[in-house]
């Protein structure tokens, strides 16, 4: 990983606020895009004449009143000294895991999901936010212990920290937001996590993937067979490794049947047909595969530059859904074509570069975590929500960051980056000290 | 790092493959916004020859569902609504899910607006409930169903052919008769407007300003030769009976009527619930359905020995004055009659004998030493002589579903027997219309009519107008059968004699009571399965014809006893435009089961 020069004191690092303020900006035109209704009374300014009650009815105009505030939002976050981050990360982590708890039982269900807070005129998601608690929490506990010495104690209550705010989401029935944690493996990897869990998990999930797909006695022969060939070629792993290579054998044949188990008995309806049409989108058209169908239509109609801005035929009459918040890259995908897209896309990698770049050069183990866990959660929300419009990836309901509409999330994203770009900016001083 | 270019790199591929690469999301975008609105322009009417309307267009609503939209249904005042079983309903629910959850389907079709007065204004209380109005066929009349046929849904296999290729599935097309073979005129020309729609299909303007669009032409009108009136009467003589009557205008081919009985009326494949009607009426063992003057194959009997008698007279094989013997070795006579010194005498008698030794003068003319091959080549000359009458093939009247009939050539009867050693024996049954003879009811009147023109035909046909203009070309081209117009002088007077001399196998069909000369035909035809078939062919005036009319009746026994009389309340009535009142009890009389007919034999 790269390394930067030392710099002069309390300085932001403006690289990264530039790419955050250009994501922004396209955020916003695309949400504009998304939300523009062709119906819509036009006089040639912005606003046309409509009232602020009239104006609120649309997405891009919300949209500007979250970005005022998340701007506020990010001087409050520089100002605040970052050692009180470091300081007040548990107690934080606590005050979101209650309020995660309490959630289902004030919150009105919106969606099928009891976990938007009402504040008034605004509604909150706590999921958003348990992102940067749990990531300050986790990297606070790093720093407390030994990293080299893989303490089994010390694994366990790092585990514990980052399954309970998914589990509790999980209970609230925002089953996206709870995946989202499956990001933090990557920064524990960069920790010295070893890299073994992530090839288990890696082959784990292309068992599963190919016990849906084929059929499952080939599987069995297909497996017995590797294994027949790796203890023919190799005499010695017959010798030393029996017992494992059985047992691992027994544990993926096992889970090729416990497949249909866990599919049709622990999976609910709507997160199975989701599964299912990511296998073959056309199984169902009009119905689940709907979604996934219509915004790859959008997008594919895109073509190499776009239709051009506001000119998308397929988001303007509504026949992507939630195209402002969780399908806002399809408005991006027909109107800009493919060169907007891959635009994003640079855009996306830079960040994650700059934020890897960022992390590297704190001295601290604190600063370090916490700049892997932005870069996993960041990196996760892209990987899934584009992987998700254009097919890749099943559907899970969470935003593509700093371009979908919402107040929370562009909060929760603001919050998570700028915290970082805070600690950054007072390395040199604890140096100094 | 690897991690995330990795992932990037694959979006990045992908994405160029869906937007740059795979053309068919475009075309995918374009199905969902892009609507073809196709206008269906307004169907080209129906006319009587006196101008009487019997087709026309009338709106009727289809009631649409987007089962999407269908929230909270309450089921059962639903159907008391529409007055609609419960299971109908809940299947045709499931139908229209299967079709399209967002798209609107039909549920239930042609609502008349008096059925639509009741829905209307409580369909508010069930969203995704829409009508949605189109032009059906109404008539003016309850006759002529099997002339005019009827419109219904393209069906998958007629999309399937190339007539068809402009039309979409839903559309709705001419079936059977006039309305099939006019579809292209009747049709008009649709126009298309391509408009932009969202998801519910709710219209979001034009399509680049309407550069696509076409407009839609009306179709023409029809003004058919038919006189709604006779053939009206004609429908109701032949109530309870089956077989048909055909009447046409010598001078031009029109048809003046044409009757299929049993018949039905043309509004039963109208409206709600056609569908189970059709059916009944597919299954009616009458065959209401079959258009029995194009379709039946029937032979002709003793009417074709006007036919048989012309061509031997212009081979000159015979004179108007030959005489034959009646004799019964040859082939049985209809009854004992006085000798048939001449042509005249023996078409008044119908004497079967006589017309035997007329056409075996005709085929066996010593063209070859060998009976057998003399036999052939003769059948086959007299073959192409009878045809040149219009037999033995489609006359090409403006309906479909036209069959040929049959004159047998020697070939038939080589595969027929296996063999080519057969003589005039073997085929002496077509001298006297019998045997694998078949003549349709329309050729039966054309050979009237052409023996009414002396020696010419014009194709029949039922409309004499399109839209401004004349009848379709092929109508308007005289054909002559071959043979001179002495030789009709020669025979006609024996026609009359029929009708108007006593003791005549026709003399029921007189109208000479009102000064009208009728000359005609008598037919009994051997029937194996039952009651032989009635038939008579005429037309009148005799001097200066307006109406050739053929009449046909299933197991009625001997043709002069009802077929006769039929022939001439038909031309009364067309010709005086009423009907002597000393026949009135002929009118009620004749609309009498088949069965009532039968009294003695006699030919």
């Amino acid at each position: 990983m790269p390394t930067a020069p030392a710099r002069h004191n309390r300085s932001l690092d403006w690289v990264t606020v530039l790419i955050y303020l250009l994501m922004v900006g396209l955020g916003w035109v695309s949400v504009y895009a998304a939300s523009y209704s062709p119906d819509m009374p036009s006089t040639g300014s912005l606003f046309g004449n409509l009232s602020f009650q009239e104006l609120m009815a649309y997405d891009w105009f919300k949209q500007i009143l979250w970005i005022g505030t998340a701007i506020v939002l990010i001087v409050v976050l520089v100002v605040i000294d970052y050692k009180a981050y470091d300081t007040f990360a548990f107690a934080l982590y606590g005050g979101m895991i209650v309020l995660l708890i309490i959630t289902p039982f004030i919150a009105r269900p919106i969606g099928g999901s009891r976990s938007w807070l009402e504040l008034g005129p605004m509604r909150l998601q706590p999921a958003e936010f348990a992102k940067f608690v749990t990531a300050l929490a986790v990297s606070r506990f790093m720093a407390g212990i030994n990293l080299r010495q893989q303490n089994f104690r010390d694994q366990a209550v790092l585990a514990g920290l980052t399954l309970l705010p998914p589990v509790l989401i999980l209970a609230a029935n925002e089953t996206g937001q709870a995946l989202v944690f499956a990001a933090f493996l990557l920064a524990y990897f960069r920790e010295g996590m070893s890299p073994l869990i992530l090839v288990i998990m890696a082959a784990a999930a292309i068992i599963l993937i190919l016990a849906l797909l084929v059929p499952k006695l080939w599987l069995v022969v297909a497996f017995t067979v590797v294994l027949g060939l790796v203890f023919l070629f190799n005499r010695k792993a017959l010798r030393h490794h029996l017992p494992l290579s059985l047992s691992v054998w027994a544990v993926v044949i096992g889970m090729v049947f416990g497949v249909d188990f866990f599919f049709n008995n622990v999976l609910q309806p709507h997160q199975r047909k989701r599964i299912e049409v990511l296998i073959n989108p056309s199984a169902d058209p009009l119905g689940v595969g709907w979604n996934v169908t219509q915004s790859k239509i959008a997008i594919g109609s895109g073509g190499f530059d776009g239709k051009g801005f506001l000119q998308g035929t397929q988001t303007k009459f509504d026949f992507v859904p939630a195209q402002s918040t969780d399908f806002i890259f399809c408005t991006i995908g027909e109107e800009w074509g493919w060169l907007g897209c891959t635009t994003v896309i640079i855009l996306f990698i830079v960040l994650l570069w700059r934020i890897l770049y960022v992390a590297e050069r704190q001295k601290s183990v604190f600063g370090r975590t916490y700049g892997y866990c932005v870069a996993s959660i960041m990196f996760f929300h892209f990987a899934v929500n584009i992987g998700m419009t254009i097919g890749l990836a099943p559907v899970v309901g969470i935003p593509l960051p700093f371009f979908s509409y919402g107040g929370s999330s562009l909060w929760s994203f603001t919050t998570l980056l700028f915290i970082l770009l805070g600690i950054d900016a007072y390395r040199k001083q604890d140096l100094e000290r | 790092m690897a991690i995330f270019l990795a992932v990037a790199l694959t979006f990045g591929a992908r994405l160029f493959y869906i937007q740059v690469l795979d053309g068919s999301y475009k075309l995918a975008a374009d199905r969902n916004t892009l609507q073809r609105i196709v206008q269906v322009p307004y169907r080209g009417l129906i006319y009587d020859r006196k101008g009487q309307l019997l087709v026309q267009n009338t709106p009727v609503y289809d009631l649409m569902v987007v089962p999407r939209e269908v929230k909270q249904l309450d089921t059962l005042r639903f159907c008391e609504l529409l007055q609609l079983p419960l299971e109908e309903v809940r299947e045709g629910l499931k139908v229209a899910r299967t079709f399209s959850r967002v798209k609107a389907s039909p549920l239930v079709q042609n609502l008349s607006t008096a059925e639509l007065a009741t829905i209307q204004d409580n369909l508010m209380d069930f969203p995704g409930f829409t009508i949605k109005a189109r032009m059906a066929r109404s008539y003016r009349t309850e006759n002529m169903a099997h002339a005019l046929g009827y419109v219904g849904s393209i069906t998958p296999k007629l999309l399937e052919s190339e007539r068809f290729a402009k039309y979409m599935p839903g559309d709705f097309v001419g079936v059977n008769g006039l309305e099939s073979f006019y579809e292209t005129q009747l049709m008009g020309r649709r126009g298309v407007q391509y408009k932009m729609v969202n998801v519910r299909g709710i219209e979001k303007g034009a399509f680049r300003n309407g550069e696509f669009d076409t407009l839609s032409v009306a179709g023409q009108d029809l003004h058919t030769s038919i006189d709604i009136e006779l053939q009206k009467y004609g429908e109701m003589l032949m109530k309870n009976k089956r077989g048909y009557i055909v009447a046409i205008e010598p001078k031009t081919g029109e048809i003046l009527a044409m009757v299929s009985a049993p018949a039905y009326e043309p509004s039963i494949l109208t409206g709600k619930g056609m569908g189970n009607r059709y059916m009944a009426l597919q299954n009616d063992t009458t065959k209401p359905l079959f258009n029995r003057p194009l379709m039946a194959k029937y032979s002709p009997g003793s009417v074709f020995k006007v036919v048989n008698e012309l061509v031997a007279l212009q081979m000159g094989v015979v004179t108007p004055q030959t005489g034959f013997d009646c004799n019964w070795k040859l082939v049985r006579c209809t009854h004992r009659h006085e000798y048939p010194s001449n042509v005249g005498i023996a078409i008044k008698q119908s004497c079967n004998p006589y017309f035997y030794q007329v056409m075996r003068a005709a085929v066996m003319r010593g063209r070859s030493t060998n009976r057998f091959e003399d036999s052939r080549l003769g059948l086959a000359d007299w073959r192409r002589k009878v045809m040149a009458f219009g037999l033995g093939d489609k006359l090409g009247v403006d309906i479909r579903s036209e069959i040929g009939g049959l004159v047998p050539s020697p070939e038939y009867y080589d595969k027929r027997l296996k063999t080519r050693r057969w003589n005039y024996k073997t085929v002496y049954s077509l001298s006297i219309g019998q045997g694998e003879l078949s003549v349709t009811g329309l050729q039966m009147a054309n050979i009237m009519a052409t023996v009414a023109n002396r020696g010419w035909y014009y194709t029949p046909h039922f409309v004499r107008r399109i839209g401004n203009g004349g009848p379709l070309p092929q109508f308007t081209e005289r054909h002559t059968v071959g043979v001179d117009p002495r030789h009709f002088e020669a025979i006609i007077p024996g026609m009359q004699a029929v009708v108007d001399g006593r003791g005549g196998t026709g003399e029921n069909a007189s109208l000479l009571d009102v000064g009208i000369s009728v000359a005609g035909k008598t037919g009994t035809v051997q029937n194996y399965h039952g009651e032989d078939h009635a038939t008579f062919a005429a037309f009148a005036p005799a001097e200066d014809p307006k109406i050739a009319v053929a009449v046909f009746i299933e197991n009625a026994g001997f043709g002069g006893s009802s077929a006769a009389p039929m022939a001439s309340l038909i031309m009364e009535k067309y010709l005086r435009g009423k009907v002597a009142p000393w026949r009135h009890r002929w009118e009620d009389w004749l609309q009498s089961p088949a069965e009532r007919f039968i009294r003695r034999r006699r030919h």
